[in-house]
């Protein structure tokens, strides 16, 4: 594949970056620096940032409730989204959001979202706005398989496949949703089948495998990009941990079943590839990008602790645009 | 008297009331263990993310026989069924003539304080009230989570039990004896005869605290609970506003056609509780906003102990 070293280093620097962010907010969570709720998506970042790789800066996506990845991997700082976990008045909705909730629609990111599905149709939306634009744009939704059970799906795919909407839609097949099983709530084993039922392209990848998800991708946009409308990836993936980082969160995923996995892991497997076949990336180099990450975001919680938590005041602000 | 949590309380009531009618089954995301455990998986289902199918499959499985129970978790998920709720449950046993009973039971958390940003910090039963045809339940307390629950599940209409987020852990004593709570009785918490604070929910906990504070100061507060929503047990609550002539009611959602605003109208619309209102009413309610994450930010839209307390001073200082 045409992805230069350079390009290569930069995608596992992002997925490292998402694997330290979360870790750290994880432990700010259970310290009690970070509020409500935490979802995690360490184990997924190949996603992500293999979809985001293969957009351009223009293009648009949309998030889940586990959106920190996405936000990464489109390009937002982690100092204000650091901030906004801290609820600083810094972060990206000044406090108002926290982890569920981050937006920076100057990077094309339209949000985190706290209801299954519920970005589904909104993206779809920036996918019309796309095709009225006429410029090329294209516009991704990343859900959850058990999103893909949701209405909101349905109804976004029929219509972007009815009108050719420049649309990707990434599901993210991490086998659960909470301690639901993706078998019990499917009606097949794919998600990417139910394409068919739309006329549109629906392929399975391998959600670990970054290299697989960009090209698939790439594929998307330039189909995309041509007016022939809407595609379907499912990424086949896992999350390491449990739904959210709550201490009391049950998680009743077999140990054999996250041990596979593990063994899979995503960034481990492009860290061999850069230095195994290529000679790309030494270990002393990977250590460096690895301490240099660590120290990225250790930054980015001094920033989130050194703003202010918002006035009081600034409560009654932004319910209504100016 | 045994003391068990509220969360507990509420799952006691279906394991009862479950094990009592053979008709009922529960649907929800995610199976609750302790019911799978003892009614199996036939029964007990865990469902995929689709509140809006399960929310119209209750009212089809109640017109042909059975007693749903739609475990909704949070009033924010309802949302996205709100089709049902709004054009089909509320409606049908109405539109058709009565034909055939709809008995459902819909349960969902309500209410913030846990830092969990605007889409997952609402109190929207106001918005439910507004429809004909369902009835609501709000306790405060494990004991009347319990037996209405029971009185809900027994019900021939679609019933929602909004139950409160903050309230979840809080134990307190629940009779080991089998109970129910009618729906459409209130209970007074406290009796006073300066002011009457109408509470709902976490509120309820936070006005008996008030009540305190105001003890101290020489101002004697009632304190109720309304308990059910629909139906509304107006003769209680207008019954205190005549002995006290003084009314504050008290809730974590907003004001804006609120169940306070409600409240009010069915208070102060009755001529003689009118007359004998000395002061104007006061509704201690969140901030009319979306309810924010930052805890600052949160801490500064909700109604408390506080906030209430002040009103009273104020509504005494008026008369
Ligand atoms: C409409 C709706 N119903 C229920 C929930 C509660 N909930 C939050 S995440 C989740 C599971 C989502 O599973 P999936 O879409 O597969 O995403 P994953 O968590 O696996 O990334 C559920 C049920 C919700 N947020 N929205």
């Amino acid at each position: 594949m045409d992805i230069s070293p350079e390009r290569q280093r930069e995608m596992l620097r992002l997925m490292q970056t998402i694997r330290r962010f979360e870790e750290r907010a994880s432990a700010d969570y259970v310290a009690g620096d970070i509020y409500g709720t935490v979802h995690c998506y360490i184990g997924e970042e190949a996603v992500a940032v293999g979809v985001c790789s293969a957009l351009e800066q223009e293009d648009q996506i949309i998030s889940t409730h586990r959106g920190h990845g996405h936000c990464i991997a489109k390009g937002a700082d982690i100092d204000r989204m650091m901030a906004e976990l801290y609820g600083r008045e810094t972060g990206y909705c000044k406090g108002k959001g926290g982890s569920m909730h981050i937006a920076d629609f100057s990077i094309g990111m339209l949000g985190a979202n706290g209801i299954v599905a519920g970005g589904i149709s909104i993206i779809t939306g920036a996918g019309l706005a796309a095709q009225l634009e006429g410029k090329g744009r294209v516009a991704v939704s990343f859900f959850g398989d058990g999103a893909s059970g949701a209405g909101p799906f349905h109804e976004s795919l029929n219509i972007a496949a009815a009108w050719k909407l420049p649309m990707i839609y990434v599901c993210e097949n991490n086998l659960w949703a909470v301690n639901t099983p993706a078998s019990s709530s499917l009606s097949v084993p794919d998600v990417a089948t139910r394409a068919a039922g739309y006329g549109i392209p629906g392929m399975v990848v391998d959600g670990n495998d970054i290299f697989a998800v960009h090209q698939a991708t790439r594929e998307a946009a330039a189909r995309a990009r041509a007016g022939e409308g809407p595609s379907l990836i499912e990424c086949k993936t896992y999350r390491y941990r449990r739904h959210t980082e709550r201490p009391t969160q049950v998680d009743i995923r077999p140990a054999e079943e996250i041990d596979a996995w593990l063994q899979k892991d995503p960034i481990e497997r492009l860290v061999r590839h850069l230095k195994g076949q290529q000679g790309q990336l030494t270990d002393e180099e990977w250590e460096r990008m690895d301490r240099e990450i660590l120290e990225r975001v250790s930054l980015a919680v001094d920033y989130a602790r050194a703003s202010a938590f918002p006035d009081p005041a600034r409560a009654t602000d932004d319910v209504f645009a100016a | 008297m045994r003391q068990i949590s509220y969360a507990d309380a509420g799952m006691e009531a279906l394991i009862e009331e479950m094990g009592r009618d053979a008709t009922t089954f529960h649907l929800s995301t995610d199976a609750p263990p302790p019911l799978v455990e003892r009614f199996g998986e036939s029964r007990v289902r865990g469902t995929p993310i689709a509140e809006g199918a399960l929310t119209g499959m209750a009212i089809g499985a109640a017109g042909s026989g059975f007693r749903p129970i739609i475990d909704w978790r949070m009033v924010t998920f309802s949302f996205v069924a709100m089709d049902q709720v709004v054009n089909q449950a509320s409606k049908i046993h109405y539109m058709f003539g009565g034909q055939a009973r709809f008995p459902i039971l819909y349960r969902c958390t309500v209410g913030g304080g846990v830092r969990m940003a605007a889409q997952h910090s609402q109190s929207p039963y106001s918005m439910f009230m507004n429809l004909a045809g369902l009835k609501m339940i709000l306790p405060s307390t494990p004991r009347d989570t319990k037996g209405l629950l029971k009185s809900a599940i027994r019900d021939d209409n679609p019933v929602i039990s909004f139950e409160s987020t903050r309230l979840l852990t809080l134990v307190g004593e629940v009779p080991e004896e089998e109970y129910t709570i009618p729906l459409g009785v209130a209970e007074v918490k406290r009796e006073g005869s300066d002011v009457t604070i109408i509470a709902l929910a976490w509120l309820v906990h936070e006005a008996l605290a008030a009540a305190e504070i105001l003890e101290a100061e020489g101002i004697s507060a009632e304190v109720i609970d309304p308990r059910t929503l629909v139906p509304m047990d107006t003769d209680t609550l207008r019954a205190s506003v005549r002995k006290t002539g003084r009314l504050i009611i008290a809730d974590e959602a907003g004001p804006t056609c609120s169940a306070a605003a409600e409240i009010s109208a069915l208070v102060t619309e009755d001529p003689a509780t009118f007359r004998a209102l000395r002061a104007s009413v006061r509704r201690v309610c969140a901030l009319q906003v979306p309810i924010p994450y930052s805890p600052t930010l949160e801490d500064h839209v909700f109604p408390d102990r506080n906030k209430i307390a002040a009103a009273a001073r104020e509504v005494m200082a008026e008369s």
